[in-house]
């Protein structure tokens, strides 16, 4: 296990009120995992990240974090765990190299091997050329995998990443997830990622974990928490009344099937599995005469789920 | 040991990011050179005025240079700390095994090395100007730099640390160091002053420390004058490096 934490709680008091930022908190990640932590802006992610890699010391309970307790070995758990904070790693006016050489020597690694592993890291993460670059002049792509490889310059089994694609723009986030990815496939790493993406979620993470109001609502893998919700979409455009009639008979017929909604030509309903009954449903409109003009099957995405958990859908949160 | 290590790499990487922007050091120079050569002129009729201590009036004015060197020079190092921390610099440091203590020392040192630079300069330049005082009391004005300004620089950081805006830090920085400066009598000695004001900046210790290296550079050393100056230089550093240490020992939310 990398990860064990039970009854993590953090609350943050002020003069005028207490916040309880994360309420009571059970998490156990396995190596190897990529797990991601969804929630909107505020719900607690970042706060439970900060606990966990002992920047921050919870209000109650207890995680054992890389194989050292949180509380007993904070220094253990550093020495084993890669941190890459949302606001960055390097000072702009810093060589890149000399970013990476500082970092690892305070993991106690000798400077010519620093360098050495400084310098596959930037092979590995695309970063040729930028050695002897100031920070500030890398684009935000760049930067952001020079964080990832000052993460991993002490070669720690389990990363944390907070929010690692926040602001960047869509090419730079797709070649961000092909590296997450690899930390796993080629690094053995395991990765906890925290994001309030649902496409990324959804790509990246073998599991999610959803966290609302510093609480998880749900867990498990993206086809799980999506099968769990309300199955796929389907949506029928019928040519006539009487056609729409026999499209709503036949579909709330079929296993598991909601209630048909209509909108005009247009029926809607909800079924597990809508790929696989779409054959049957087309055979059995085609025997009453009533073929459909078009047909749409829409996978649930993890917004639904969202939207399903928490009655509030994530794209309503302002982006960070 | 690995909390020595660890300053030194802090330290080192601080003072590579200082040599390769030299600005701020040439910057901080030029505040004490222009009032070396644009204010001191002025002091010579005042040095004939009642009040006015005994000494040539370099020997009163370069002490209260210093200080304000090795204050002035300190105080608003933490802006850059603000920005380290803004970068996440500070955040990924505190997630290595390194000591906490040592993410602090290593700065202030990098700091303080670049005050003692700085203060020889200008020690440097007041010779020419026609300071006459011993070697050995040149030596201890610098101490004095050094140790002011490793006490503010901790300071600095600590507020930085807590504060963690430039919005914030810049009032609080400029609210405190203009009436320490008024009330040190580092420009003109505050036996000058009337009676009320002498008595308020008698409870200003940096006063107390500039009156401390005027009697040194008149070649007194075993006077009471001096001893205060002496207790209260380290009396400062405690103050600021238990400050500092503190903040950076506490978690940062």
């Amino acid at each position: 296990m990398m990860i064990e934490a039970r009854g993590l709680s953090r609350t943050f008091r002020s003069r005028h009120n207490d916040v309880e930022a994360v309420r009571g908190v059970d998490l156990d990640v396995t190596e190897g995992e990529i797990v991601g932590f969804l929630g909107p802006n505020g719900a607690g992610k970042t706060t439970t990240l900060r606990m966990l890699t002992t920047l921050l010391e919870p209000t109650s309970g207890t995680a054992t974090v890389a194989g050292c307790d949180l509380a007993k070995d904070p220094v253990g758990v550093r020495r084993r765990i890669g941190y890459v904070p949302q606001s960055g790693t390097t000072y702009p006016e810093a060589l890149a190299g000399e970013e990476l050489v500082d970092h690892a020597r305070m993991y106690g690694i000798t400077t010519g091997v620093a360098r050495s592993r400084g310098r596959e890291l930037m092979d590995r993460f695309e970063l040729d050329g930028v050695w002897d670059r100031k920070c500030r002049t890398l684009s935000g792509g760049q930067r952001r995998r020079l964080d990832i490889a000052m993460g991993l310059i002490h070669q720690p089994g389990l990363i944390f990443l907070d929010e690692p694609t926040t602001g960047l723009d869509p090419q730079a986030r797709a070649n961000l997830w092909v590296h997450i990815r690899n930390l796993r496939d080629a690094l053995g790493a395991t990765v906890f990622i925290t994001t309030h993406y649902l496409e990324e979620a959804d790509a990246l993470c073998d599991r999610i974990l959803v966290i609302d109001h510093g609480e998880i609502v749900a867990r498990g893998t993206p086809e799980e928490l999506k099968q769990r919700v309300s199955g796929d979409t389907v949506e029928l455009t019928m040519a006539n009344a009487a056609a729409v009639a026999s499209a709503v008979r036949v579909a709330s017929a079929l296993p598991g099937a909601d209630e048909p909604d209509t909108d005009g030509t247009t029926v809607r309903f909800h079924v597990p599995h809508g790929g696989q009954v779409l054959p049957a449903l087309l055979r059995q409109l085609d025997g009453d005469g009533a073929e459909p003009l078009a047909v749409g099957v829409r996978r649930p995405t993890l917004d639904d789920v969202f939207l399903t958990l928490t009655g509030r859908s994530l794209r309503e949160e302002p982006a960070a | 040991m690995r909390f020595f290590t660890d300053t030194w790499i802090v330290f080192s990487r601080a003072m590579r990011l200082s040599v390769r922007n030299p600005i701020w050091v040439i910057l901080g120079l030029i505040q004490p050179i222009l009032y070396l050569s644009l204010f001191g002129p002025l002091l010579k009729p005042v040095a004939e005025s009642p009040g006015f201590p005994p000494g040539d009036p370099w020997q009163v004015f370069v002490p209260g240079l210093l200080v304000q060197l090795g204050i002035f020079g300190a105080a608003f190092v933490g802006f850059g700390l603000v920005a380290e921390y803004r970068a996440g610099v500070v955040e990924r440091m505190r997630v290595t095994p390194a000591s906490r203590l040592s993410l602090l020392l290593g700065r202030v040192m990098r700091d303080v090395i670049v005050l003692l630079v700085q203060g020889t300069i200008l020690i440097g330049a007041a010779l020419i100007f026609g300071l006459r005082a011993p070697l050995a009391s040149l030596i201890v004005g610098l101490v004095v730099v050094g140790a002011l300004g490793a006490s503010f620089s901790a300071l600095s950081y600590a507020a930085a640390l807590t504060l963690k805006s430039e919005d914030a830090l810049a009032p609080l920085l400029n609210g405190l160091a203009v009436p320490t400066l008024l009330l040190s009598g580092i420009l003109l000695p505050m036996s000058l002053a009337p009676r009320w004001l002498e008595l308020v900046s008698d409870f200003n210790p940096i006063k107390h420390i500039v009156d401390g290296i005027r009697q040194i550079f008149l070649g007194e050393v075993f006077t009471g004058v001096v001893g205060w100056g002496v207790l209260l230089t380290a009396a400062m550093i405690a103050v600021g490096l238990a400050v500092g240490a503190r903040t950076f020992q506490k978690e940062t939310s």
